[in-house]
């Protein structure tokens, strides 16, 4: 027989009858995908000719889910998408509101909304680590990883309410004001966290086996990140010198003294240090809003009802897995007309099969690792 | 595709010994994780069902909804239904009735545990504060009536 | 009909029943007996000691419920498994599939029979037994390699030669460190080898080749840690992409084995380990007359199992600090750069003795 059938999606071209070429399924339970994630996978004998992911088992219609209720109910629905760090989810949202109802935020309410962010990118790039130990085999810097995050947890459930899913901010600044207690949590969390950072990475970053496992591995070059639209530590780490948190500051981003890590290989190591060094320069920011925090004021703009001017407003934030977006058309009304929402996950998730091209079966592991998606966040 | 780069003989001896000499990372690897073995004030576990004495909620925590009612079981709730508005899943359904005056009041709040994500705008929205979040986290029951639950013990008062 | 090593015990029943055959016969059964109770009692407490160590290690509790702190919870797990159904899938070899595992127990008992646990205290005392045991780890390989061929499942079969070809290579340079510590000691026995590091603590192995004794442990490490499928190498067990291991299709006591077989091959390479390196059931004399005479009075076979107890000790706590290397990177390990260097310390190991580099 001289016909080759593959499955739908793949596109390199047949190569000839005496190739073992054949298609695995990295079905959608697998511990390692990150979520529920199909991969097909075309193999010759141990290496990857093609890979083509298979999405949308987490699909829940949140965006349809918006045009049927008020702008105030998506808030609560954002924080479902990436819920490794639903604040910042939450502040994205807020963002485009404030720009269509042109409301202002008191400086009370801007430094918390900065610290809660900061939190929630530390708390994201702890599950990296744990996930990125756990990939590669040890279930020990899975436990570490997952610990450290127990520390924000509490944070989130006493100021917000609850620890995964906050639903804090409102747009005009946040639903409640924080206790007295969030100053001295948030400084023992920091003296907690520098030097168990330090032990962690030890364990890890000078690893001979993470090493070998990592260096040169899933190399994505700055050309091909841009072409697929990557943002975030994957972008970053390809030579992609764009963080909007410098390059369109929101917020007060631009009164804090901070750094962007970029490297330029794009390897897995590369990305795992970038994320490593962005938990650093968080810590760098928290401090700095420790020293300068307001002792008191408002924290929320007088409240007025959501009703957002026709037109389409869009703003975009810097959330810990990359360029998070919300784009708004109102029409007219208390309810949105359109809500989209621009996953990060979505274009990083692009890049997996220009990634793993001519590697072997086991490294598709250690790139989603790396490549830290969220699949709810691209199924939506 | 991925090539294999062809090194020089040099460069192979150069990578081999280097990769011995970084072996080390081994050794401050294991420290890390002795020097945790040995640290039993580092444990984090709680044991949660022999420590239910002492654990308590923090006071902002989201549980299930409940009604606030005063030493004399009264209730604030004026049965106007914003919070109905307000929730994002039809999960709260607020039954009035007419009291003697023929005034509207409220008769029987009902909410459905099963569909309420617990955001809290029900609470937020609600303008004279009849309703909170309490701190009841063991919510799973063992069939679907207990799900659908009156809140209100008493009529309101309008 | 008179063994080499006499026993206090064997010695009773020797006088107590005069026809020699019957008096064997029940040493035999003793001696039997013992060995079980020593495999299936290490590793009752392997199982718990495993789940305490991983525990602290990530700053958590472990098993604390069943018992004082969880110690009877691997009887649980016993049972659990005992009583949960055994069968075949479809199209099976029946004989192999239940035998497999059968196969893969013999080698560690068989291990367990040589190993000297006490001045006094020993199975079988054979002038060859390094190679002996080394010719036995094969069937430890071979009940891997039936067991996954026997499974009619493809996964499973992948899974198992890719162990069976990392227990063969890691093989290797596990035979050329014991040959090593053979040439060093000048005996092939295990009580000879034991008895060739009497004297102070600075008499052991590991201490008195200087730098390459040390050199060797850590080899030894490393090549017993894959021989036995352990983490960092146990791409077996823990394949996560695509296999699932030669094991998959066990289920209730036939898992059982295979779960049993791995505890006990680990207390047999720690006993190894302990002979050959660290002194076996000799006191850490220092050579101060007093404090040795202190030490000498605690019998062998309590620092036998103490000097085990810390081998295994570091065989966990390398399981839970390291990941795993790749399946290509583990084969370049051994045969570019384990090899290599086993071979060169046999050579600095005959250099060493000839000029009398020993530490006397």
């Amino acid at each position: 027989m001289n016909e080759f059938f593959a499955p739908p999606g793949f596109k390199e071209p047949f190569r000839d009858t005496n190739s073992e070429e054949f298609f695995v399924n990295m079905g959608p339970q697998h511990p390692s995908t990150h979520g529920a994630l199909r991969l097909e996978l075309r193999l010759d004998g141990e290496t990857i000719i093609e890979v083509v992911p298979h999405f949308g088992y987490i699909h829940r219609g949140l965006e349809k889910q918006a045009e049927s209720g008020t702008y105030l109910q998506y808030i609560h629905l954002s924080d479902r998408q990436d819920y490794l760090n639903a604040i910042q989810n939450n502040l994205g949202v807020c963002l485009a509101l404030e720009k269509g109802m042109n409301v202002g935020i008191p400086e009370r309410g801007e430094y918390i909304r900065v610290m809660m962010a900061e939190l929630g990118r530390i708390a994201s790039h702890l599950v990296f680590y744990g996930c990125f130990g756990g990939d590669l085999g040890g279930q020990t810097p899975l436990i570490y990883g997952f610990k450290e995050r127990e520390m924000i947890h509490d944070i989130f459930d006493e100021q917000t309410g609850s620890r995964l899913t906050t639903n804090f901010f409102r747009p005009g600044g946040s639903r409640n004001d924080v206790t007295d207690t969030f100053i001295p949590r948030v400084k023992a969390f920091l003296e907690h966290l520098k030097p168990t950072m330090e032990d962690y990475e030890t364990l890890l970053s000078k690893n001979l086996i993470v090493l070998e496992r990592t260096k040169g591995v899933g190399v994505l070059t700055k050309e091909e990140a841009l072409s697929f639209g990557c943002s975030g530590p994957v972008a970053r780490a390809s030579g992609v010198n764009y963080d909007v948190r410098k390059n369109d500051p929101y917020g007060i981003y631009d009164t804090f003294d901070f750094n962007v890590p970029v490297r330029y290989t794009g390897d897995n190591y590369d990305r795992y240090l970038v994320r490593i060094e962005e938990i650093h320069q968080s810590m760098k920011i928290l401090e700095q809003c420790i020293a300068r925090f307001p002792a008191s004021g408002p924290w929320r703009s007088k409240e007025k009802p959501v009703r957002l001017a026709p037109g389409s407003y869009y703003a975009a934030t810097e959330t810990a897995k990359g360029l998070y977006a919300t784009y708004i058309v109102a029409v007219s009304g208390d309810k949105p007309y359109r809500i989209h929402t621009r996953g990060p996950s979505f274009a990083n998730l692009a890049a997996l099969n220009t990634m793993v091209k001519g590697h072997k079966v086991s490294d598709i592991v250690s790139v989603m690792a790396t490549l830290d998606p969220v699949i709810p966040e691209i199924d939506r | 595709m991925k090539i294999e780069e062809k090194i020089s003989h040099r460069e192979y001896i150069r990578r081999y010994f280097k990769r011995i000499l970084q072996s080390v990372s081994f050794i401050k690897g294991l420290s890390v994780t002795v020097r945790y073995f040995f640290e039993p004030s580092r444990i984090v576990t709680e044991q949660y069902p022999e420590n239910k004495k002492t654990l308590k909620m923090y006071p902002r925590f989201r549980g299930r909804l409940e009604m606030i009612e005063d030493e004399h079981g009264e209730n604030k709730c004026t049965a106007c239904a914003i919070c109905e508005r307000a929730c994002p899943n039809g999960t709260i359904n607020v039954l009035a009735t007419k009291d003697i005056a023929g005034k509207k009041v409220l008769g029987r709040y009902l909410y459905r545990l099963d569909t309420c994500t617990q955001c809290g705008l029900c609470v937020e929205a609600c303008p004279f504060g009849a309703i909170r979040m309490n701190q009841d986290f063991e919510l799973a029951r063992t069939s679907r009536e207990g799900f659908e639950m009156i809140l209100n013990r008493k009529e309101g008062r309008g | 009909m008179t063994p080499s090593i006499t026993n206090p015990i064997g010695d009773f029943i020797r006088n107590l029943i005069p026809i020699p055959e019957v008096s064997y016969l029940i040493n035999a059964i003793l001696c039997i007996c013992g060995i079980c109770a020593v495999a299936f009692g290490s590793a009752i407490i392997l199982v718990y000691m495993e789940r305490k160590v991983c525990a602290h290690v990530q700053c958590r509790l472990g098993p604390m419920r069943l018992g004082f702190h969880g110690c009877i919870q691997t009887v649980a797990d016993t049972l659990k498994l005992l009583f949960k159904e055994v069968y075949a899938p479809d199209g099976a070899d029946k004989i192999l599939f239940y035998m497999a595992p059968m196969v893969l127990l013999t080698a560690p008992f068989m291990c367990l029979a040589m190993i000297p646990f006490g001045p006094t205290l020993q199975v079988a005392d054979i002038s060859v037994a390094v190679p002996l045991i080394i010719a036995v780890n094969g069937f430890g390989i071979l009940g891997i390699l039936l067991g996954g061929w026997a499974s009619n499942n493809k996964y499973s079969l992948l899974g198992s030669l890719r162990s069976g070809a990392q227990m063969i290579s890691y093989e290797i340079s596990f035979a050329l460190i014991l040959l090593f510590i053979v040439m060093l000691s000048g005996s092939a026995s295990l009580r000879g080898i034991t008895l060739s590091q009497t004297g102070t603590i600075a008499d052991w192995w590991i201490i008195k080749a200087p730098v390459i004794g040390f050199i060797a442990f850590i080899m030894f490490l490393i090549s017993s840690t894959a021989e036995l499928n352990r983490a960092p190498f146990d791409i077996a067990e823990a394949e996560q992409e695509l296999t699932g291991g030669y094991h998959t299709e066990y289920n209730g006591t036939a898992f059982a084995m295979f779960y049993l077989a791995e505890y006990i091959n680990l207390v047999t390479t720690s006993s190894l380990a302990t002979v050959c390196f660290l002194g076996g059931f000799l006191p850490p004399c220092i050579g101060i007359a007093s404090v040795d005479s202190i030490l000498n009075l605690v019998p062998g076979v309590i620092w036998f199992f103490g000097k085990v107890l810390v081998m295994i000790w570091i065989y966990m706590m390398l399981r839970w600090t390291y990941v795993r290397p790749r399946v290509d990177q583990l084969m370049s390990l051994e045969w570019k750069f384990l090899l290599p260097v086993n071979l060169l310390l046999l050579v600095l190991g005959a250099l060493f003795i000839s000029f009398g580099w020993i530490i006397k």
